[in-house]
This record gives C-alpha cells, sequence and structure tokens, in this order.
C-alpha cells in the first residue's frame, strides 16, 4: 500500500496537477484524496478556474496614443538605420 | 510595391522580409505583439509610463538584433526575454520601498496558507462585463508581489512553458514552480471574494 496524501503534499503537488505533468500514481492519489477532503476538493477546482479565466483573456488593444507613440519611435529607429 | 495587409503572412517570412530591411514586414511583427508585450510590461513594472518605455525599448532592440534570433525557439518568447529584461531594469532603477527585486529570497511555499475556503460556480466570471472582469482580474494580478507576478503573467497569461519562464527571468524550474503554485493560490483567495457562489457567505472564513 501507498501512502495516502496529506492536505500538505496535496498543496505540494497541485500546479502539476493542475498542468497535467504527474505521473498515473500521483494522478490517483490526488484524486483520491480531493473525493475524500471537501476543502481541497474547492481548492482544486477554483484555482483551475482561476487558470482558466486568466489563460482565456486576451490583451487589450494597445490605446491609440501608446500605439502611435510606438510606431513614430521606430520609424525613426528604422530611418536611422536605413 | 502595392500596399497590401500581411496580417495573414507566415511569421518566417515576416522575419526573413525584416532582416533585409523590410520594415513593413516588421510593423506586421510589432502588431501581432504589441498588446501582449504592452500588457507583460505593465504587469512587471506596475506603471504604466515604465511599460510604454519598455514597449518600444523592446521593439527597437529586437530590430537592432535581429541577426541573433536564430529561429530555435519562438520568436515571441525570444522578444518576451527582451521585453522582461527591460521591465527588471526599470523595476530595479526605481527602487522604491515597496518594489521587491525577483532575485530576493523568498520563501519557497512551504508554509502556503489558504484562508479562504468556498466554492464558485461553474462559470463564475459571466456575472461579470468584459470590463468589470478585466479589472478584477487585473486588480488582483497587482497585488502580487513582484517575484509571483512575474512567473504567473509568463506561465499562465501567455503560457510560456516552464522552461522558457525560468530562461526569461533566470529563475531555476524548482523556483518557477514554487513561485507560480503560490502565485496561483494567492490569486484564487483574491478572486473567491468575487466569485464564491452566491449563499456559501455562511461558510467563508471572516
Amino acid at each position: 500500500m501507498t501512502p495516502l496524501l496529506t492536505c500538505k503534499d496535496f498543496l505540494r503537488e497541485l500546479s502539476d496537477y493542475l498542468d497535467e505533468s504527474v505521473d498515473q500514481e500521483v494522478r490517483a492519489k490526488i484524486e483520491k484524496h480531493i473525493s475524500e477532503c471537501p476543502n481541497c476538493w474547492v481548492i482544486a477546482d477554483t484555482t483551475r478556474k482561476t487558470i482558466r479565466i486568466y489563460k482565456g483573456m486576451d490583451p487589450q488593444p494597445l490605446p491609440a496614443d501608446v500605439e502611435s507613440r510606438l510606431m513614430r519611435a521606430l520609424e525613426k529607429k528604422l530611418a536611422a538605420r536605413s | 510595391m502595392p500596399v497590401t495587409s500581411q496580417s495573414g503572412t507566415d511569421e518566417t517570412v515576416l522575419l526573413a522580409q525584416s532582416r533585409q530591411g523590410d520594415r513593413r514586414a516588421f510593423a506586421e511583427l510589432v502588431r501581432r505583439y504589441e498588446g501582449k508585450i504592452f500588457r507583460l510590461a505593465q504587469h512587471i513594472t506596475n506603471n504604466r509610463e515604465d511599460a510604454e518605455d519598455v514597449l518600444q525599448e523592446t521593439f527597437m532592440k529586437a530590430y537592432e538584433h535581429l541577426d541573433q534570433f536564430k529561429g530555435d525557439s519562438k520568436f515571441y518568447t525570444w522578444i518576451v526575454r527582451i521585453a522582461v529584461n527591460q521591465a527588471l531594469m526599470k523595476l530595479r532603477r526605481r527602487k522604491t520601498v515597496k518594489s521587491v527585486s525577483l532575485d530576493e529570497q523568498i520563501d519557497t511555499g512551504e508554509d502556503t496558507v489558504v484562508r479562504e475556503i468556498a466554492a464558485w460556480d461553474e462559470n463564475p466570471e459571466q456575472q461579470f462585463s468584459r470590463e468589470e472582469l478585466g479589472a478584477i482580474l487585473d486588480r488582483a494580478i497587482q497585488s502580487l508581489d513582484a517575484p509571483y507576478r512575474s512567473v504567473f503573467v509568463l506561465r499562465d497569461i501567455d503560457e510560456l512553458s516552464t522552461e522558457e519562464t525560468a530562461e526569461a527571468l533566470g529563475l531555476s524550474i524548482p523556483a518557477v514552480k514554487s513561485r507560480l503554485l503560490r502565485a496561483r493560490l494567492q490569486l484564487r483567495e483574491k478572486l473567491t471574494r468575487y466569485f464564491k457562489r452566491k449563499g456559501d457567505d455562511a461558510f467563508a472564513y471572516l
């Protein structure tokens, strides 16, 4: 019998688990732990959602003034080189 | 040469054209990544003016050193490294009381504390408008300390690999991993305030 995971062990493995970079055995242990520990289940679920929500954020288009200053600066630089 | 849109042109073609001095090709590369680089710079520096400087310096340096880009990494990863370096220089130069150096020793998650545990709805972000959500997410990130912020932005927003993030920030892989875990847990906790399931308040720790 492999030893069970404590909540502390679970937290240590959480990132790799959510990134799907733990091996089969560790994954099974984590899933067993969160099926029995409601607090760790909530932490896994809400951390997964946190990552998903941030991943879905497209960058805002560059503000027009920032864009025009960037292009002007580049034009100047590029013109100086050619 | 006719003025046509290059928005569909393959990146390697644009790079080759840029190396030969084609300014329009380089401008197209800039347009592809300027939004992401500006966001990254804002997140690292926490300052709009500095972020704009970083944005300009990044693309100027990229153009200047285009010959050094060998194509063994993605072009985006390459400019991210330039942007991170520029942003960290800004951060160090400012040296305000609040700024934390990325090299600073931080504890690595042994004492990771989870204070608030409350379940969220399935898609909690849908209760907010795009603008509201953007503001909530940005505010949460800005409240992280610099070492956590940079790692989170590169890994979970810009979706760089652990190895690419380690390289861009000059950190070891274990350092990236432990900082990412801390960042994710801290953000989870900050967002719980907004996203927790209605009616669960009675169970939240205050």
